[in-house]
């Protein structure tokens, strides 16, 4: 198991490498703004474009450049400046990790909190009014984009603009540090945004596999045995029926830590999608191939914690 | 076991036995243990009402062995569960009676069939594996059964889970009671499946086809181990099976099963050495058997079990039955006893000497065409086949099936 780990570990390092060289090619390659140009202002003379291109390392071949990159990486853990405003990438993105950390981890608290009594009730009452009722909200939140939910439950609850002034509105985020009961009430309609498209998925794929599970034979037995319907459904049934729950939680939070883009801009949270939209729009590179890198790391981080929890989830799974 | 006195297991064939209620209901001593009286399961599905059980009466007392033959879809397995309660689940339409020590299990709530669920009534299963779940370990599974129904703490439920591994003969118990399913043999699963079926000393076992997905080698094992455990535990088994070979070794008492009823029903020697319906004989008839050298063919069964759901007019039997008459697709026989013979239902439209002279050619290995020629029955109306093919050809008479 510990081999396997990190194996697969060296893999994703590897995998790492790959995908910062096409980031890395990808955003020279492709008709953007010149990033020297961007920053010589209003006083721009080929001598100043070449002296900043110079100084951003620009003129170099672009080899050169990913090995430089690279380098810095390896060895110091640096991830550059931004072209816009001269921070370190590095620095930047830790101070907008907290906020994204905030909106995912929470964010997946309340679907599952909500996707799964879901899920369980609807494969229980299989056909129910509850159950048509339960699957045709589902289809709804589904079906509807999150920055479409945004703005209408801002439109909707949002204590400035809203009708009803009940949540704190956009552009409300404060650090959890700061203040912990603003951060909490600050971020509860972000979560239920986030949580509403996840929730609906989690309850249907819990809904089709409980549904399954308990069409087994072992549910037979577990009710010979005596054991009382809810025993038998959570304990013998979920128990099995929860593998795709957890592959899918792991792999979801891996994705949204890389940055909620649509929700942190609908909200205005300063968090790592934020960060990653606006440097797109200044073609800061430094910054984009840094979150870039760190969406990557964070999804490669979760299929693997995927693949350990099967392993401990079903004791038929052996790595080796 | 077999050589018990043949009155005390004897099955009640005919539904209507007045005298046989009143003696379930007063609770006395010569009460069976299990008496099932015109039991019928009923599932709505959107091709109709599958009639799935229609009017079984049998029972078993206590320390005895019930054998239940038929073809998968005959009933066999779905009365059984309706015995634990266990169709309720799936939406069955249930009526008749399940008298267990006099309690109606039909009339029962579902919390007060709990109690004997897995209690005093266990059950194992035709696939071991997929009848115990994969993420627990053995041990784990067999302590949940002990306490469901025992007020222990977990240390001591755990000491009698690997008392019960022991007890089925598995080595080692406390070792691989650690272990999960998919570690164990197919043998030992079942072995692990009747241990948990034992966990609360139940007095009724019903094993559905126990050994069907087992190996021969272990299929004898796991009988022989039925055998012991309830020579050591006084349990009444019933055992559902499609292998007569199978209900020879076990059964005191046979019921045949077809299309939902029982259609003969007597003690374990009667059947074997007299059986009275041509369903029976088809049975027996293509059981190879060592003694009967090559040149006996096997006889099988044509055509396939009826549809539950559109079943045949008249005898159910009727369109695969070698000796069905003109008359046979309108009158329904009933469960009646054998002239002659107290102990022996059937429900057959033949005359009872005519099935004993054509059992007769039967058993001097003639097939069911030349014994029906030898007794100077007419062709069946449905066998439109050449005399003869209808007995290999498989399927032939499944068209006859739905009316």
């Amino acid at each position: 198991m510990t081999r396997y780990i990190i194996r697969r570990l060296l893999w994703g390092v590897l995998l790492l490498i790959v995908v910062s060289a096409l980031t890395f090619v990808l955003f020279r390659i492709l008709p953007t703004a010149d990033p020297a140009k961007l920053r010589a202002g209003r006083l721009q003379n080929p001598k100043i474009i070449a002296e900043i291109r110079h100084n951003l390392g620009l003129d170099k071949s672009l080899l050169t450049q990913f090995w430089l990159y690279m380098k810095g990486i390896f060895l110091h853990f640096d991830l550059g400046y931004s072209y816009y405003s001269s921070a370190s990438v590095k620095s930047l993105i830790f101070d907008r990790l907290p906020a994204t950390i905030s909106l995912s981890v929470g964010a997946a608290v309340v679907w599952l909190l909500v996707g799964i009594p879901t899920g369980i009730i609807s494969a229980v009452k299989q056909r129910s009014l509850l159950d048509r009722a339960a699957m045709g909200t589902a289809l709804v939140f589904v079906s509807a984009p999150v920055y479409w939910l945004g703005l209408i439950s801002l439109y909707v609850f949002a204590s400035d603009i809203g009708l009803l002034h009940i949540f704190p509105g956009s552009n409300s985020y404060v650090g959890l540090t700061a203040d912990p009961v603003k951060w909490f009430t600050s971020l509860l309609l972000p979560w239920f945004v986030l949580a509403a498209t996840f929730a609906a998925i989690y309850a249907r794929v819990l809904r089709g596999s409980l549904i399954e599970s308990m069409d087994e034979d072992y549910i037979r037995t577990a009710r010979a045995k005596g054991l009382s319907e809810r025993r038998v459904v959570v304990r013998h049934g979920v128990r099995s029926a929860i593998n795709p729950i957890a592959t899918l939680l792991a792999l979801d939070i891996g994705v949204l830590l890389g940055g909620a883009v649509l929700t942190e801009t609908v909200f205005n949270i300063p968090g790592i999608g934020r960060l990653n939209y606006d440097a797109l729009t200044h073609a800061d590179f430094p910054i984009v191939q840094g979150t870039v890198l760190l969406a990557a790391l964070f999804i490669i981080v979760a299929n693997i914690v995927v693949d350990i929890a099967y392993a401990y989830l079903d004791p038929r799974v052996r790595y080796s | 076991m077999r050589d018990a006195s043949p009155d005390q297991g004897r099955l009640e064939g005919d539904p209507p036995h007045p005298e046989g209620r009143q003696d379930a209901g007063t609770g006395t001593s010569s009460e069976p243990l299990l008496r099932v009286e015109d039991l019928r399961v009923e599932f709505a599905t959107d091709d109709g009402i599958v009639h799935a059980v229609d009017g079984v009466t049998y029972q078993v007392s206590r320390g005895r062995t019930l054998g239940i033959v038929g073809e998968s879809g005959s009933g066999k397995t779905v009365s059984s569960l309706t015995t634990l309660g266990l169709t309720r689940s799936q939406g069955a339409h249930i009526s008749g009676r399940i008298l267990f020590e006099g309690r109606d299990l039909v009339a029962l709530s579902e919390d007060e069939l709990r109690t004997i669920r897995g209690n005093e009534i266990a059950m194992i299963f035709q696939d071991p594996l997929s009848s115990l779940h994969p993420f627990y370990r053995v041990g784990t599974q067999l302590v949940e059964a002990v306490l469901a129904h025992q007020d222990l703490s977990k240390a001591k439920a755990r000491e009698r889970a690997v008392e019960l591994l022991g007890l089925v003969g598995i080595p080692d118990p406390s070792r691989r009671a650690e272990d999960y399913p998919h570690e164990f043999s197919g043998g030992m699963r079942q072995r692990a499946m009747i241990a948990m079926a034992l966990a609360n000393d139940p007095k009724l076992l019903i094993a559905d086809e126990p050994t069907t997905a087992l190996d021969v080698t272990v299929q004898a094992q796991i009988l022989a181990l039925m055998e012991r455990l309830q020579r050591e535990l006084g349990m009444a088994i019933v055992i559902i099976t499609h292998d007569l070979g199978v209900v020879a070794e076990m059964a005191d008492d046979i019921a045949v099963m077809y299309a939902g009823r029982i259609v003969e029903t007597a003690s374990a020697e009667l059947v074997f050495s007299g059986p009275e319906h041509p369903y029976t004989w088809g049975l027996l008839k293509s059981i190879p058997t060592l003694a009967g050298g090559r040149e006996d063919d096997l006889v099988p069964i044509p055509g396939t079990p009826p549809s539950l759901i559109r079943r045949p007019s008249g005898c159910h039997f009727h369109p695969r039955c070698p000796y069905a008459q003109p008359e046979h697709s309108r009158i329904d026989p009933q469960l009646q006893p054998v002239p002659e013979k107290a102990s022996h239902d059937v429900a057959c439209l033949l005359e009872s000497e005519l099935r004993r002279r054509l059992w007769e050619e039967l058993r001097r290995g003639c097939t069911p065409e030349q014994a029906r020629e030898a007794v100077g029955l007419p062709a069946p109306p449905s066998a439109t086949t050449e005399p003869g093919a209808a007995a290999t050809q498989t399927g032939t008479a499944a068209s006859g099936t739905s009316p």
